[in-house]
């Protein structure tokens, strides 16, 4: 059996700076998790992933990553690398 | 240090060149990211975790004051002033735009420097001994080979499309600081018993998901014979290469499926055929080579001021015995800077820094620096009365810490702090070990704590006396350690310890086996890996899991199959 | 119809469809007939061929993806072994590695429509055309 849809973010890289992008509400990109657009089904993630991927002058390694609605309504992320790529490194830089 | 030809300058402008126009032909559409990304690569852009990363070759480790503050230069004006160096003595710029690159890459040629196969499937920036042509146990110095290599392998249009990257290192010492046993072809110099030059090759080695210590394949390789030998290693290698499967397309597994004698035949048939068609100019051109890496002109003056400040200064005297290598010359030193500073990024050095290193090579170093696998920077001759002077100066730049070989200098990938492939972060985990055994490293002494990110091993846990491999458990960080690893001429794979650790039992976990150390070595002398090599995992084991009921059971080398989650 | 690059620019195919396929016809070369054309898998190691050099005309190696590299030591190989006719790279090669490709004894390389269209002749030929000398053969030849 299929396993069960888990909510979704879209992200990528942006082409010409390599910034973390995420798809927000009405196609808008955004470099905010917390402004992401979260994707409740699986029919509508796949559609969206198949528009990501024909932007591909723009988004570079489109996918859809887990997230969850925080108590404040914002998409959150579920897991450690998603954690750093939308906060950028956990350590000071020089 | 190597002086680019003409023909180097117009190769690595042309490339440039090529470069910009593929980068302007992806931004316009006429290239796929599928088919950029193998040329981007081939010029050292990644795309990382949250940004390009642009990866810039040191060819074997070797910079001046100008190359370094060009460098300097770059982190300013393109990214966030600083520059991570790596275990593959590259330096790393982790924030560089799209757009930028090929300008920072002319930046590069202007000081006779390229990003050219710090990546791709192709053969990688030849590595050598840090204390190439300083060290007093050196037999010849390896760098010339390393250029020849270099210059050899550059858009060698047979071998840009391997199964898998490809790495070569190659030492000229007896003693290996170059960890030429865990490389796709390890180049040690040695004499024949006739007293003629020539290497022993070793192949097949690395670490990553499958970790192998490499196999001699000719135990004396005349010198005129290396280039045709190494065309016929790769030759056969990209031959049968597997392709089939990315963990099982590096060398090491050629070699282990084939059969190191069969692999061994089949490359000196190849070998014998492509033997003819170097017909000299490769001699003549290492000869011209070896020219440009003449000793430097020594300077003859008295030590006393170097024993003064020994006597003096219980600072500089831990900075000598630890930071200072014994030199060729016996009035010079090797002096290491570390890039550990207790609490600080390995291999981090900001502008500033680039700079304070350029500035002391110029006055006290013959315009001389190196990187190390070890990440850090070397100033290879210093002469002794100007190590006290050189000392001050570090300090005041953050750079004095006298921690090289012990505890605090770490190894570390740049993990998930930055590396897309990454499972767990490398950087904080090294800081926090560092500041925690501060107070005991100098009574424990020599010891190698390596730290990686991912199975890929850039970290060399593996070889680390400590190795620490950071794993995904269901999205959270799990730390596996192993023990018993070495790097050098007796290199040897660690241990698997047991099971891993939640990062914020890693810590106490390391200190504890820091301390059984002390408590049951043998002696002072005896160091952790002799009294790991003496004692076995058990001791050990017993520290890192005292609530475990002990199972009889060693440990294993540390292998693919029950690693990445 | 597909497109042949050269070094002096696009040409058309004039052999479509005469190759003849290694796999399962020519097993024997010294059966092959004079002049034959022979598609043939990069997987080969190239002696396989020899007893049928003086037959064959024209052999194509394929390349799976432009990121397989095989090709080109197996037509350096071929070269080594005495090959003298025409040699051609098919499938997915793009025009950045047309230089790599004649350096290692390729004479030509079959393109496909798309590839022609996205990658049109001038591409191929400012590759060509803008080449450097290579370090290869600065090492190789006489001292
Ligand atoms: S070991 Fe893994 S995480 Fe660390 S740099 Fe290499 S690929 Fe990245």
């Amino acid at each position: 059996m299929a396993r069960p849809f888990t909510p979704k973010v879209l992200t990528a890289n942006h082409l010409l700076d390599g910034d973390v992008v995420y798809l927000a509400p009405g196609s808008r990109l955004t470099r905010k998790l917390s402004e992401a657009m979260l994707i409740e089904d699986e029919s509508t993630a796949k559609a969206l992933l198949e528009a990501a991927e024909a932007r591909s002058s723009v988004l570079v390694g489109p996918y859809l990553a887990d997230a969850i609605r925080d108590s404040d309504g914002r998409p959150r992320s579920t897991h450690i690398r998603e954690t750093l790529r939308a906060d950028g490194p956990s350590i000071d830089i020089l | 240090m190597y002086l680019y030809s003409e023909f180097d300058r117009t190769y690595v402008r042309n490339r440039v060149r090529m470069f910009r126009d593929q980068v302007d032909r992806r931004i316009d559409g006429s290239l796929s990211e599928e088919e950029f990304k193998p040329f981007r690569l081939m010029n050292g852009l990644y795309l990382q975790l949250h940004a390009y990363m642009l990866r810039v070759a040191i060819p074997y480790g070797t910079l001046d004051s100008r190359r370094l503050r060009q460098l300097a230069f770059i982190a300013d004006r393109w990214d966030r002033g600083y520059g991570h160096f790596t275990t593959r003595q590259n330096i790393q710029f982790n924030w560089p735009r799209l757009k930028d690159v090929p300008d920072i890459l002319d930046a590069l040629a202007d000081v006779d420097m390229h990003a050219i196969q710090t990546s791709g499937n192709c053969i990688r920036n030849v590595t050598a001994d840090h204390f190439a042509g300083a060290a007093a146990d050196e037999l010849s110095d390896p760098r010339p080979v390393a250029e020849l290599i270099r210059q050899w392998s550059t858009d060698h249009p047979e071998f840009t499309f391997l199964p898998r990257k490809f790495k070569i290192a190659v030492t000229g010492s007896p003693n290996d600081r170059a960890v030429t046993r865990a490389h796709d072809i390890g180049l040690r110099m040695v004499h024949s018993k006739e007293g003629q030059n020539g290497f022993e090759v070793i192949v097949g080695g690395g670490l990553g998901r499958t970790p192998v210590i490499g196999k001699v394949i000719r135990e004396h390789l005349p010198e005129a014979d290396l280039l045709p030998y190494l065309e016929a290693i790769l030759h056969v290698y990209n031959a049968i290469g597997r392709r089939d499967n990315k963990y099982k397309a590096r060398i090491k597994i050629t070699v282990r499926e084939t059969g190191i004698d069969a692999f061994r035949s089949r490359v000196e048939e190849r070998f014998r055929i492509i033997r003819k068609e170097f017909l000299g100019a490769d001699q003549q051109v290492i000869r011209r080579i070896r020219d440009t890496f003449a000793e430097p002109d020594y300077v003859q003056a008295p030590t006393a001021a170097f024993d003064d400040a020994l006597r003096r200064d219980p600072a500089f005297r831990d900075f000598a015995n630890g930071n200072v290598h014994r030199h060729k010359n016996p009035d010079y030193g090797i002096v290491s800077v570390s890039l550990k500073a207790h609490g600080r990024t390995p291999g981090d050095a900001s502008s500033k820094q680039m700079r304070i290193l350029a500035d002391l090579a110029e006055a006290y170093g013959h315009d001389e620096l190196r990187i190390s696998h070890e990440q850090n920077v070397i100033l290879p001759h210093v002469h002794r009365k100007d190590i006290p002077a050189v000392f001050a100066e570090l300090s005041r730049g953050g750079l004095g810490t006298p921690n090289v070989g012990l505890a605090s200098d770490i190894i570390a990938c740049p993990g998930m702090d930055y590396c897309a492939l990454a499972t767990a972060r490398s950087i904080p985990v090294a800081r926090d070990i560092a500041v925690r055994l501060r107070e005991i490293e100098r009574d424990v002494g020599s010891l190698k704590i390596k730290i990686s990110g991912c199975i890929n091993a850039c970290g060399h846990h593996h070889v680390g006396h400590i190795g620490i491999l950071g794993l995904d458990r269901a999205g959270v960080e799990n730390y596996q350690i192993t023990l018993g690893g070495d790097a050098t001429e007796t290199a040897a794979l660690g241990d698997r310890a047991g099971p891993g650790f939640p990062a914020d039992e890693l810590v106490p976990a390391i200190e504890r086996l820091a301390l059984t150390y002390l408590d049951i070595r043998e002696d002072q002398d005896e160091s952790f890996l002799e009294t790991y090599r003496r004692t076995g995992l058990a001791p050990f084991q017993a520290a890192l899991y005292p609530d475990a009921v002990p199972k009889g059971r060693g440990g294993h080398p540390e292998r693919s199959n029950d690693a990445v989650s | 119809m597909a497109t042949i690059v050269t070094d002096d620019g696009f040409i058309a195919d004039d052999r479509a469809n005469e190759f003849l396929d290694w796999t399962e016809a020519a097993q024997d070369p010294a059966d092959l007939p004079y002049g034959a054309a022979v598609e043939i898998p990069n997987s080969l190691s190239g002696e396989e061929l020899v007893p049928g050099f003086d037959r064959i005309a024209h052999l194509r190696i394929c390349f799976p993806s432009h990121v397989d590299g095989r090709g080109f030591t197996l037509a350096r190989h071929l070269r080594r072994l005495g090959y003298a006719g025409r040699l051609r790279a098919s499938g997915h090669l793009l025009a950045d590695q047309y230089v790599m490709a004649r350096r290692c004894g390729f004479d030509e390389v079959e393109i496909d429509d798309e590839l022609a269209r996205r990658q049109p002749e001038s591409v191929w030929q400012q590759s060509w055309q803008q080449q450097t000398a290579s370090y290869q053969f600065l090492l190789q030849r006489e001292a």
